[in-house]
């Protein structure tokens, strides 16, 4: 049993696991380890760190300039295998990479599974790599023990739906709209009914909802049916917030991003919200 | 031994999941799998419909002012010393390129589905322009993105799809060129599938567009084929030369005659400032590699990040190809020559004082290899060796790149 099924596994009836997403490198190199400690005190079930690209064409702009933050500072696949490393010292909280096929590709299919194994990593996973194309891929996770994770959409037919849960291992990721990461949600009857129907038919994999959750009561209302929820560009927009004034230490920032992981945790009061970094 | 050649081949690829060999599939995110599949149904579905593929035939015809004339290059040939030089000129297609072969099909094809919104990317803005005008002649709303340094070098193509009553959004992420400027297209048709149809400018992107793009455009080669036969009493000329950028006009040209082995296929692709500086140069310098939503040769770093193409001619910067020219590259059957932007400018000059013809910066590229190529040809094969080069848009537009490095 990998540990992302254990920590499924280990969920109360009514508790929803949180997966919250970071970039790699962002908003430095240096601040990333920190920054998962502080998203796993905050109560975080697993951690998604992103694999900076030059192209993420599902993204949307908060997570498009944390990217490419990341590789104004040179950071690469290598790069944040060895910031699992460093993470895995000091916490057993279940990791994935997420992140575009091609840098994978450019490593090598196996030789990255097998790297991303030893590293620590528990998963991956690939929005642009779609089922029918993920054969190669699935071997070598398969062969070194990594989950690997694939995701339905709002239009997704029932018969793909089945297929991605017949592939997936891990968790069967619902993108919440026809959008990208960080849209507005969509409405709440709509998505109600796509959630509900995902339900009925994922049933080998824990289902859980990510896109456009900013809030504990967003994702309250978003993993009503599902096993639980992921934040990404929210928490984004907090770091770069966080980090934009100069004069605050880094304790102090952590600190906060602790607070707002445990906010979209357990509803506990969010920190005042930093001012949202400038657009553009 | 080689396989026979089998008069089936412009069916055999790509199969059903887009695949060229290796290269080509689907590489997209979730939402756009349904939209693809409903693309490809649809596109089945109106290949073989005769009322569509008359519908088609009529705009080509009276709209486009299909067929585009062969034209015997007589003071070129004479200039160049060896084989004869014919033009196919999609340069006087209607909006001045081929690239309104495809945006016809596609926008017959989107109305056909429903689609009330048109999106497309462009580059040097010639396939934006195409775009704009069958979008105004559909009367369909159309959103163009355009790099925001494309604009700048471009300014007459911008002013032309405003005109014609498109939006243009800018691109204004990395190099702010085609590459950007598709990365937007793709994330708003991620973001609105329902309504709208990305009509895409090249044989690139997920399965179907490499295929059906390929498709519309292999009008050129077939005229060609028959213009030939008309004109020399032989069917198929010796050798055949394009340039590639993402590869549609060459693809158009090449498909009718890849199984005519005896005819030489030449891409020219645009090596800038030179192979050991900023190119273009995807197949000659690039690796296998996935951008937007296609395997295909590809302009990257050893860690896998795309890089930055570069190249005078904003219709060639682009740090991918086509999946089939990957394909045919490594087959061996077409043979693609790197060519700097100093000499795509004498081929500008080249064409313009031999022929009248100004050509567009992407088309002077297979101008440049012409000279070498004819004198070659004349050599192996005898004075009455035919060459073709695809004239796959004029040079209006790059009138103020060309005075500023003239």
């Amino acid at each position: 049993m990998s540990r992302l099924d254990e920590t499924f596994e280990a969920l109360g009836p009514d508790d929803k696991a949180m997966g919250l997403f970071l970039t790699d490198g962002f908003p430095n190199p240096d601040a990333t380890v920190p920054l998962l400690h502080a998203i796993d005190r905050g109560g975080a079930d697993f951690i998604e760190l992103g694999m900076p690209f030059s192209d993420p064409l599902a993204e949307g702009r908060p997570i498009q300039r944390a990217s490419a933050q990341a590789l104004s500072h040179d950071v690469t696949l290598g790069d944040t295998l060895h910031t699992v490393e460093a993470f895995r010292e000091d916490s057993d909280t279940p990791l994935l990479l997420m992140g575009y096929v091609n840098p994978v590709f450019k490593y090598g299919v196996d030789g990255f599974c097998r790297d991303a194994a030893k590293a620590g990593v528990d998963g991956l996973i690939l929005p642009d790599l779609p089922p029918q194309e993920s054969d190669a891929l699935c071997d070598a996770a398969a062969a070194h023990g990594l989950d690997l994770v694939f995701l339905i959409a709002p239009n997704t037919s029932d018969d793909r739906i089945r297929v991605v849960d017949q592939r997936a291992t891990g968790f069967v990721y619902a993108v919440s709209v026809t959008g990208l990461t960080g849209s507005d949600l969509a409405e709440t009857p709509s998505v109600e009914e796509y959630l509900m129907h995902a339900e009925d038919l994922v049933d080998r994999n824990p289902l859980l909802v990510g896109f456009g959750i900013k809030t504990h009561d967003d994702a309250m209302e978003l993993s009503r049916h599902t096993d639980g929820f992921i934040v990404g560009s929210a928490l984004i927009n907090h770091v770069a917030a966080l980090w934009e004034p100069p004069e605050q230490s880094v304790p102090d920032r952590l600190d906060e991003v602790e607070a707002f992981a445990r906010h979209l945790k357990s509803g506990a009061p969010a920190p005042a919200p930093p001012p949202r970094p400038a657009q553009g | 031994m080689s396989a026979p050649a089998t008069t089936s081949r412009p069916d055999a690829l790509p199969d059903t999941d887009g695949h060229f060999g290796s290269y080509g599939g689907a590489y997209v995110p979730e939402t756009l799998t349904p939209v693809l599949e409903e693309l490809k149904a649809a596109y089945d579905t109106y290949k073989d419909d005769p009322d569509f593929q008359a519908d088609l035939r009529a705009l080509l015809a009276d709209y486009a002012g299909r067929p585009t004339p062969l034209t015997y290059c007589d003071r070129l040939t004479e200039q160049a010393g060896g084989a004869r030089i014919y033009a196919k000129r999609e340069d006087l297609c209607h909006t001045g390129a081929h690239k309104i072969n495809n945006t016809l099909g596609q926008i017959l094809l989107a109305t056909r589905m429903g689609k009330e919104r048109i999106i497309a990317e462009t580059g040097a803005g010639q396939h934006g322009v195409a775009t704009a005008t069958v979008c105004a002649k559909f009367g369909v709303d159309c959103v163009i993105y355009m790099g925001a340094e494309d604009m700048e070098r471009q300014r007459l193509n911008v002013e032309r799809m405003e005109l014609l009553g498109a939006e243009v959004r800018a691109a204004t992420s990395g190099s702010q060129t085609l590459k950007e400027a598709t990365n937007e297209a793709i994330r708003d048709w991620v973001s609105n599938p329902d309504d709208t149809f990305y009509i895409i400018g090249s044989v690139v992107g997920p399965h179907p567009y490499p295929m059906m793009v390929r498709n519309f455009h292999r009008v050129i080669g077939t005229e060609t084929r028959r213009q030939l036969r008309e004109e020399t009493g032989r069917e198929t000329p010796d050798a055949i030369a394009a340039c590639v950028g993402g590869g549609s006009n060459a693809i158009g040209i090449f498909h009718p005659f890849l199984d005519d082995p005896e005819v030489q296929l030449h891409g020219t692709e645009a090596a800038g400032g030179g192979l050991d500086g900023d190119h273009a140069a995807t197949l000659a310098e690039g690796s296998p590699g996935v951008l937007h939503g296609a395997m295909s040769y590809l302009l990257q770093d050893d860690t896998g990040q795309v890089s930055l193409a570069h190249s005078l001619s904003a219709g060639l910067d682009y740090p991918g190809v086509g999946p089939e020219h990957a394909h045919l590259r490594d087959e061996g059957r077409v043979t693609y020559h790197p060519v700097t932007d100093d000499e795509a400018l004498d081929g500008v000059e080249l064409l313009s004082r031999t022929e009248g013809i100004i050509p567009a910066l992407e088309t002077a590229h297979a101008v440049a290899l012409l000279p070498e190529l004819a004198r070659n040809l004349a050599e192996e094969r005898g004075e009455d060796a035919v060459l073709v080069f695809n004239c796959s848009g004029r040079g209006d537009k790059d009138m103020q790149t060309i005075a500023a490095h003239r």
